[in-house]
C-alpha cells in the first residue's frame, strides 16, 4: 500500500562486479581484503561454534552463516569510543569490535565472564529477550548527548524484533529527542519459524522509522561494502547531532534458527539454495580476484591464518578453569548482602560435600 | 468433573504429547477456542507440542503471531471479552516480563472493573524451568509472580496425566488461567487417558501417603520428592507426597489434613526459595495447624541467585532429591 521512497543501496553485485563505481574510502584493495578477511574470520568462528555444539561443549548457539557482511560492515564504520547493542546473532560485529572469540566462546559455552569483554569494554553483551536491549541504546545515546561526547550507540535486531513494542517505543524517543543512536534491522527473513511476511504487513521494515520521525533505508545486507557505506553515513549523521536512523539490512539465515532447531521442519529448502548464490563472502573475493589479482594461495593463507586463530581461541576457551558455584552470587550486587553471603557459603558447602562425598 | 469413563483406554505417554492432546481436546469441544503464540503454527511451538494441530484444525484455529508478548496477552484479553476463548502460548515463562501489564492490570481485574460483566475465559501455556542449559532468562520459574494476582488462576502439571487434565479443565474454565509446564518434564512418561477429561483446578494430589512426614511440591519437583521419600523411608521417615497441582487457588485443606497427622512438613519447589509461593504454604500451615506441629516448615527452593548458565553451576542450583534429605535431616535432627 506504502509508497514511501525507502532508498536501496546495492554497491557489489554478488557476481563481485559493481553495480556503481565505489566510494573513495573503498576503492582501495587494503581496505576491501580487511572486510573479506573479517568475513571469513567470522564464519570460521561461527563454523567452530556449531563444531563445539556439536561435540557437546558448547551450548545452544546461534549461527550468523551468510549474515557475515552485516556484521563486518558495522563494526568497520564504527569508532572504538562508539557503543554496540547488539542481539544475539551478531557475533560478525563483536569479533570486528574486537571482542575476543575465546570470549564469545565462553559465554556461549555458559560462563557470563565471557562477556566481561577486555576489549570494547563499554559494549552491551548479547540480549537474548528479542528487542528488550533497543531501549537500553537509547538510553545510552541520551548519555552520550547529555555529556556532549560526540559518540554513537548502534543498536542491532532481527527483523523479528521490529514486531516489538520496545523497539518501537526506543524508536520514538530517540526520533523525538534526536539521540545519537543508529537502529540496525538484520533481516535475515526469518524469526525462528517465522517468515518475514507473517511478521508484518508492511512493505519495509525500514519505513518503520517514519513514524518515528527519522529517515529509514534499506541496504544489500550482502554486500559488505554497501553496508559500511549506508551504516557509516548514518554514523555521520549522528554524530554530528542529526538523530538516529534506522538501516534495513537485507540478508538471509542459511542456518537453522539456533544449534537446537532444525529448519527443515518449517522452510523449504528450495528457498536456502539461490541465497547461496549471494554469498557475502563469495562476491567480495571475486571481486578481489578480477581487480586485484587475489590468489588460490592468499586465499589458503588467509583461510589458516583465520583457522590457527579460531582453533587457538577454542583451545583457550576450553582450558579456562570453570567457575566455583560461589560465582552464582559473585556478580549480583556491588556488595553482597550479608544474608546472601551466608547462603553463599552454604552452596559452597554443599557443593563441597557432595565432591568429597 | 467427568471422571474417566471406565472404558476408556489409557496408554503411556510423554508429558509433550499430552499437552497436545489436550489443546486438540480444546479445540475439539469449543468451537471458538483458537491457539495464538509464536512459532505455534507452522513449527508446532518450539518444544513441538502444537504439532500436528495446524493441519488437524486449520489456520483459523491456530495462529502464529508476530512477537508481541504484550500483544499476545492483549489481543487474547479482547477476544475473550467478545466472547472468544483463547488458548495463549507465551514460549518461555520468563517472557511474561514482556507482558507484565496486560496480565497484572488487565486481564486480571478485567472482571472485577467491569462490575462482573466481563468474561475472560482466557488459558495460557507457557514454559518454566531450569535445567536445559538456557541461562538466565529462558529458565525460571515465576508462578509467585502470578499467584500474588487476585483475579488468576495458576496450576503446575508434574505429569502428562496431569497437563492434558488441568489444560481441559483450564480452557473449560471462565476465568483466566495459567497452565505452567516445565521444560525438563517433556519427556517424561505417564499414563494417559484418551478422550477430553479434567484435572480439577484447585485440588492437590496426594501422590504418596505417609504417616510422619508432610512434602508439598510444585510442578517438576514432583518426582524429586517421591525420590527423596523412598531414601527418607530408609531413615525411618514415612514420608506423604502432596502434588499442589495448583498454586491459585491453593488447596490449604489437604496440606492441613496431612500436617496434623503427620506433624512435620516440608515445602519443595524449582522457584527462588526466599519470596518464593513455599513462602506462603509455610505460613498457611502454621497459621492453621500451629498446634500439631512439632518442628518448623522447611522449604527447599533455589538460592537467591539468576538461573545460571553454566551446566556445572546450574545443577548445583536446581533443587532435587538429595538436596531434599539434606533439609529434611537438618529439620529433623536426624
Ligand atoms: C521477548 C522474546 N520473545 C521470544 C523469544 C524467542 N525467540 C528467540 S529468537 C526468536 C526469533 C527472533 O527473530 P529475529 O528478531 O528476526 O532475529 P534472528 O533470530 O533472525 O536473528 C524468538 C521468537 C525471545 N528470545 N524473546
Ligand atoms: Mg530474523
Amino acid at each position: 500500500m506504502s509508497n514511501l521512497d525507502i532508498h536501496h543501496t546495492t554497491l557489489l553485485g554478488p557476481d563481485g562486479h559493481p553495480l556503481a563505481p565505489l566510494p573513495a574510502e573503498f576503492a582501495n584493495h587494503e581496505t576491501i581484503r580487511d572486510l573479506y578477511r573479517h568475513m571469513v574470520l567470522a564464519r570460521t568462528f561461527d563454523a567452530k561454534a556449531v563444531a563445539l555444539h556439536g561435540s557437546g561443549r558448547l551450548g545452544t548457539y546461534a549461527s550468523l552463516l551468510g549474515q557475515e557482511a552485516v556484521g563486518v560492515g558495522i563494526g568497520h564504520v564504527m569508532r572504538p569510543e562508539d557503543v554496540l547493542v547488539p542481539s544475539f546473532r551478531e557475533h560478525a560485529a563483536q569479533l570486528r569490535r574486537g571482542v575476543r572469540p575465546e570470549e564469545l566462546y565462553l559465554y556461549w559455552g555458559g560462563d557470563e565472564r565471557g562477556s566481561a569483554f577486555a576489549g570494547p569494554t563499554q559494549d552491551f553483551p548479547v540480549s537474548a529477550t528479542v528487542g528488550g536491549h533497543a531501549p537500553h541504546a537509547a538510553g545510552v545515546a541520551l548519555a552520550f548527548k547529555l555529556r556532549g561526547e560526540a559518540r554513537v550507540a548502534v543498536c542491532v535486531f532481527g527483523d523479528g524484533a521490529t514486531s516489538k513494542g520496545d523497539v518501537y517505543e526506543a524508536m520514538n524517543v530517540a526520533g523525538l529527542w534526536q539521540l545519537p543512536v543508529v537502529f540496525i534491522v538484520t533481516n535475515n527473513q526469518w524469526a525462528l519459524s517465522t517468515p518475514r511476511r507473517e511478521q508484518t504487513a508492511a512493505t519495509t521494515l525500514a519505513q518503520k522509522a517514519v513514524a518515528a520521525g527519522f529517515e529509514g533505508e534499506q541496504v544489500d545486507g550482502n554486500d559488505v561494502i554497501a553496508v559500511a557505506k549506508v551504516v557509516g553515513e548514518a554514523l555521520a549523521h549522528a554524530r554530528s547531532g542529526n538523530g538516529p536512523r534506522l538501516i534495513e539490512c537485507l540478508t538471509y539465515r542459511l542456518a537453522d534458527h539456533t544449534t537446537v532447531d532444525d529448519a527443515a521442519r518449517y522452510r523449504d529448502e528450495s528457498e536456502v539454495t539461490p541465497w547461496w548464490e549471494k554469498d557475502p563472502i563469495a562476491r567480495v573475493r571475486l571481486y578481489l580476484s578480477a581487480t586485484a589479482g587475489w590468489s588460490d594461495q592468499q586465499e589458503k593463507a588467509l583461510l589458516d591464518e583465520c583457522g590457527t586463530l579460531i582453533e587457538r581461541a577454542a583451545e583457550a576457551y576450553l582450558a579456562t578453569p570453570p567457575q566455583g558455584p560461589e560465582a552464582m552470587f559473585d556478580h549480583l550486587y556491588g556488595k553482597l548482602p550479608a544474608d546472601l553471603a551466608a547462603q553463599r557459603d552454604e552452596v559452597v558447602a554443599a557443593t563441597k560435600n557432595r565432591a568429597d562425598g | 468433573m467427568s471422571a474417566v469413563a471406565s472404558e476408556t483406554k489409557t496408554r503411556q505417554l510423554p508429558y509433550v504429547v499430552a499437552i497436545t492432546e489436550g489443546v486438540r481436546e480444546v479445540l475439539k469441544e469449543q468451537a471458538n477456542a483458537f491457539v495464538a503464540g509464536e512459532d505455534v503454527a507452522g513449527a508446532g511451538s518450539v518444544y513441538g507440542y502444537y504439532r500436528g494441530l495446524l493441519d488437524e484444525f486449520g489456520a483459523d484455529r491456530i495462529y502464529d503471531t508476530p512477537i508481541s508478548e504484550k500483544g499476545i496477552i492483549g489481543l487474547g484479553v479482547g477476544a475473550a471479552a467478545a466472547g472468544l476463548r483463547p488458548v495463549l502460548d507465551i514460549m518461555f515463562m520468563d517472557f511474561i516480563g514482556e507482558c507484565m501489564d496486560e496480565i497484572a492490570n488487565q486481564m486480571a481485574k478485567m472482571r472485577f472493573m467491569f462490575g462482573g460483566s466481563a468474561t475472560l475465559p482466557i488459558t495460557v501455556l507457557t514454559m518454566a524451568g531450569a535445567g536445559a542449559n538456557l541461562a538466565a532468562q529462558h529458565s525460571q520459574s515465576l508462578e509467585a509472580w502470578l499467584a500474588h494476582l487476585p483475579g488468576l488462576k495458576v496450576v503446575m502439571p508434574a505429569t502428562p496425566y496431569d497437563a492434558k487434565g488441568l489444560i481441559i479443565a483450564a480452557a473449560r474454565d471462565d476465568n483466566p488461567v495459567f497452565v505452567v509446564l516445565n521444560k525438563m518434564s517433556l519427556a517424561m512418561m505417564g499414563d494417559v487417558p484418551e478422550g477430553p477429561y479434567e484435572v480439577p483446578i484447585g485440588k492437590a494430589n496426594v501422590v504418596r501417603t505417609g504417616k510422619n512426614y508432610t512434602i508439598v511440591t510444585l510442578g517438576r519437583m514432583l518426582g524429586q520428592a517421591l525420590d527423596a521419600a523412598k531414601q527418607l523411608a530408609e531413615l525411618g521417615i514415612d514420608a506423604e507426597v502432596i502434588d499442589a497441582r495448583s498454586v491459585q487457588p491453593f488447596d490449604t485443606e489437604a496440606v492441613i489434613k496431612s500436617v496434623e497427622k503427620t506433624h512435620r512438613a516440608m515445602v519443595v519447589h524449582e522457584a527462588v526459595r526466599f519470596g518464593g509461593f513455599g513462602a506462603e504454604i509455610a505460613a498457611q500451615i502454621q497459621e492453621h495447624a500451629f498446634d500439631y506441629l512439632d518442628a518448623p516448615v522447611a522449604r527447599v527452593g533455589a538460592p537467591f541467585s539468576p538461573v545460571p548458565f553454566s551446566p556445572a553451576l546450574e545443577k548445583v542450583y536446581v533443587p532435587n532429591a538429595e538436596r531434599i534429605v539434606v533439609v529434611a535431616r537438618e529439620q529433623l535432627g536426624i
